[in-house]
């Protein structure tokens, strides 16, 4: 068995005086691909913004590739640094270019020559099936073009893991297939991903194990064998039963 | 059902007989309207060209052009501004063919004032014919810096060091009777900041030294040893390189651009800075912000003007006063500075908390992130704001003349004075001074939306 690259010991997370964390425990080895669901508001969005520390947990333990999240500046550098992130709303770089995006942390992080990091960029693009648009800027491409920019801006880190936060859910229909597409290859490249959605055929696809989460709690966690198939708790019943209607 | 490719297409524009019936004569009154309008336009224009040919006298304003271009600056020492000027002139052409766009709009507005005034048709003994052949001299250095620029070989980062090389040779050039040490002690400073700014550039960027760092420390430990070498020879390092003019003779629109581009150069980072310090976490460093600002912009600029001029120097020692055109920029880069600050603070407070978050999740460190990510899009959602602060401050210069300082307006009031007949001919010499004015605004302004229209390209 490999060693777990994230370690989550009893994270807790206050905004003033809401408590969104309320203690939560997840192991990740290497490979693993994590569907983590749940209603709006139950904390799964803070949770993996947490580890990549966009939001400071104020009570428990994170350690990511044996590095333990602390105030130390050097280590929040390393740590981001190894770890990829997609947002909801895309959050590219509205006043660069499609390259320009990509290239951004090559060049000034990793400290690439800016040709290499071009071809780097380009393969990158042609994975995520845009190429063609490395020379436009993010304004002038649909959504689902968007998110595979900003999957390829992240994948340029070259991270140990990657996190998703509601990657499709601001997306038209007939763009959510692509997306999915880009991250289905991803996962089955061997990613350690961590992945926050209500796509519950991309879970059953892809998916190793999967969270519930509840108001700032995991509820139940399995395989998707599992949760699908037998969940346990009630409130897990319920909710999967409320998504799974429509 | 099959569409045609004739329904497909907008319809025609109207044409010109068309929008005419529609825009001015579609009803009984707007036909009176129009009539009645184009009768006092008429009777105005008519009026305001006879006035300028026939009534006009526009000697106070041709006999002088030394004076409103440089004020009382010693006539035998006039090849020193002459010599600036032309560096200028190459440098506004190479940075023309470097990098293109906006810069035409300055290289070519500088080529036509270069030209108006070399062929003005007045007789004048100050316009001679040299003079003239060196205005145009300058047209033709415009172009050829453009298509020096043009060049394969040069860059953006070659046009940019000799741009502040040029500023160096200028200030060296223009200030008024240095010695040989202390050019060079100015020389070795100037060396050394840019080595820091250099070194805290790659330290950003890749880390590590490369070639330009290493022949920028060779230049300042040469110019150190000359400096050492010459304290062995103190007649010779004492002796003043060029004659002193003091700035008090300094005047018309050399003062103008002076203050006006000073002001705007420096109050520009400043202005940023200040922005950036009253966001900042640190309380002294966002108190001592906050506080500058608000207190600056609650003063009227004329006060400002008159505490640098009179009050700053109660307080220096006699042998540390500063030049009073000196202060007066500090006066006005200071004003400028907290407005420009206001105005880059609603920009920053433009850029979402997603293009910070998505910026630090890539890696970038917070100083990166400042000026990579959220300066560039603060900035470009606030040009218009910043130029019109420009513009203001380009006419606030006008304010100078209440220290004492005869820039543009106050030669012209000078002019007035000097001759008993010219006291009737204030409306001349008060319009071509607006007339200079309201170009030199006009063009800045057309630059700021040829910049928007560069910059905006990411926004559509």
């Amino acid at each position: 068995m490999s060693e777990p690259i994230i370690i989550c010991r009893d994270v807790n997370v206050w905004f003033d005086d809401f408590q969104a964390l309320k203690g939560v425990d997840m192991e990740v080895k290497k490979g693993e691909v994590i569907v983590i669901f749940g209603p709006s508001g139950s904390g799964k969005s803070t949770f993996i913004r947490t580890i990549n520390r966009l939001e400071e947990h104020q009570k428990g333990q994170i350690v990511i590739d044996g590095i333990e999240l602390t105030h130390d500046v050097r280590n929040i550098a390393t740590i981001r640094s190894e770890i990829g992130m997609v947002f909801q709303l895309f959050n590219l770089f509205p006043h660069l270019t499609v390259l320009q995006n990509v290239t951004l942390s090559p060049i000034w992080v990793r400290k690439l020559p800016r040709d290499e990091a071009d071809k780097e960029a380009m393969q990158l693009l042609e994975r995520v099936g845009i190429p063609e648009q490395a020379n436009k800027y993010p304004g002038q491409l649909s959504g689902g073009q968007q998110q595979r920019v900003a999957i390829a801006r992240a994948l340029a880190m070259e991270p140990k893991i990657m996190l998703f936060d509601e990657p499709t859910s601001a997306l038209d229909p007939e763009m959510i297939k692509e997306v999915l597409d880009v991250m289905v290859e991803l996962a089955q490249s061997g990613m350690t991903m961590l992945v926050v959605t209500h796509e519950m055929g991309f879970a059953r696809a892809v998916a190793d194990r999967m969270f519930f989460f509840d108001e700032g709690l995991v509820v139940e966690s399995g395989t998707p064998d599992d949760i699908f198939g037998n969940p346990k708790e009630e409130r897990t019943k319920l909710f999967l039963s409320q998504i799974l209607t429509h | 059902m099959s569409i045609s490719t004739e329904a497909a297409r907008p319809p025609e524009p109207p044409g010109p007989l068309t929008w005419v019936r529609r825009n001015l004569f579609n009803s009984l009154f707007n036909s009176l309207l129009t009539i009645l309008m184009v009768f006092v336009i008429f009777y105005t224009v008519r009026g305001v060209i006879y006035w300028i040919v026939n009534v006009a006298d526009w000697r106070p304003v041709v006999n002088f052009p030394f004076l409103y271009l440089v004020g009382q600056y010693p006539r035998d020492q006039l090849w020193r501004i002459g010599l600036s000027t032309s560096l200028i002139a190459i440098l506004f052409g190479l940075s023309w063919g470097t990098w293109g766009g906006l810069i035409r709009t300055f290289a070519v507005s500088l080529g036509a004032f270069f030209a108006v005034v070399a062929l003005l048709p007045v007789q004048s003994n100050e316009l001679t014919i040299p003079v003239r052949g060196a205005l145009l001299a300058n047209v033709l250095l415009i172009f050829l810096g453009f298509r020096l620029g043009r060049l394969q070989a040069v860059k953006g980062s070659f046009t940019a060091i000799a741009w502040l090389l040029a500023i160096e040779v200028i200030t060296l050039i223009l200030l008024p009777g240095l010695s040989l040490r202390e050019t060079l002690t100015l020389l070795i400073g100037s060396a050394l900041v840019f080595i820091i700014v250099y070194i805290i550039y790659q330290a950003i960027r890749v880390g590590g030294i490369n070639s330009t760092l290493r022949i920028l420390i060779l230049i300042a430990v040469i110019l150190l040893a000359a400096e050492i070498a010459l304290a062995s020879f103190p007649n010779l390092a004492n002796t003043p390189l060029l004659q002193k003019v003091a700035t008090t003779s300094w005047g018309g629109l050399l003062v103008t651009f002076f203050l006006a581009a000073g002001g705007i150069v420096l109050s520009f980072p400043i202005g940023v800075v200040l922005a950036l310090g009253r966001r900042s976490s640190l309380p002294v460093v966002k108190v001592f912000c906050t506080t500058f600002i608000e207190v600056v912009r609650g003063v009227p600029l004329v006060t400002i003007l008159f505490m640098f001029s009179v009050i700053l120097q109660l307080f220096m020692p006699p042998e540390a006063r500063i030049d009073r055109l000196l202060r007066a920029l500090m006066g006005m880069t200071f004003f400028s500075a907290a407005y420009t600050a206001e105005n880059v603070r609603g920009g920053l407070q433009a850029v979402s908390q997603g293009q910070v978050e998505a910026a630090k999740s890539v890696g970038l460190n917070s100083v990166q992130i400042m000026s990579l990510i959220v300066l560039p899009q603060a900035l470009r959602a606030v040009i218009p704001a910043i130029v019109g602060q420009f513009i203001a401050l380009f006419k606030d210069t006008t304010l100078v003349i209440i220290v004492g300082i005869n820039e543009l307006l106050g030669i012209g009031k000078s002019i007035i004075n000097s001759d008993p007949e010219f006291i009737q001919l204030q409306a001349e010499v008060f319009i071509f001074i607006a007339m200079v004015f309201w170009i030199s605004s006009y063009i800045l302004s057309y630059a700021s939306r040829q910049l928007e229209t560069t910059l905006g390209v990411g926004e559509r």
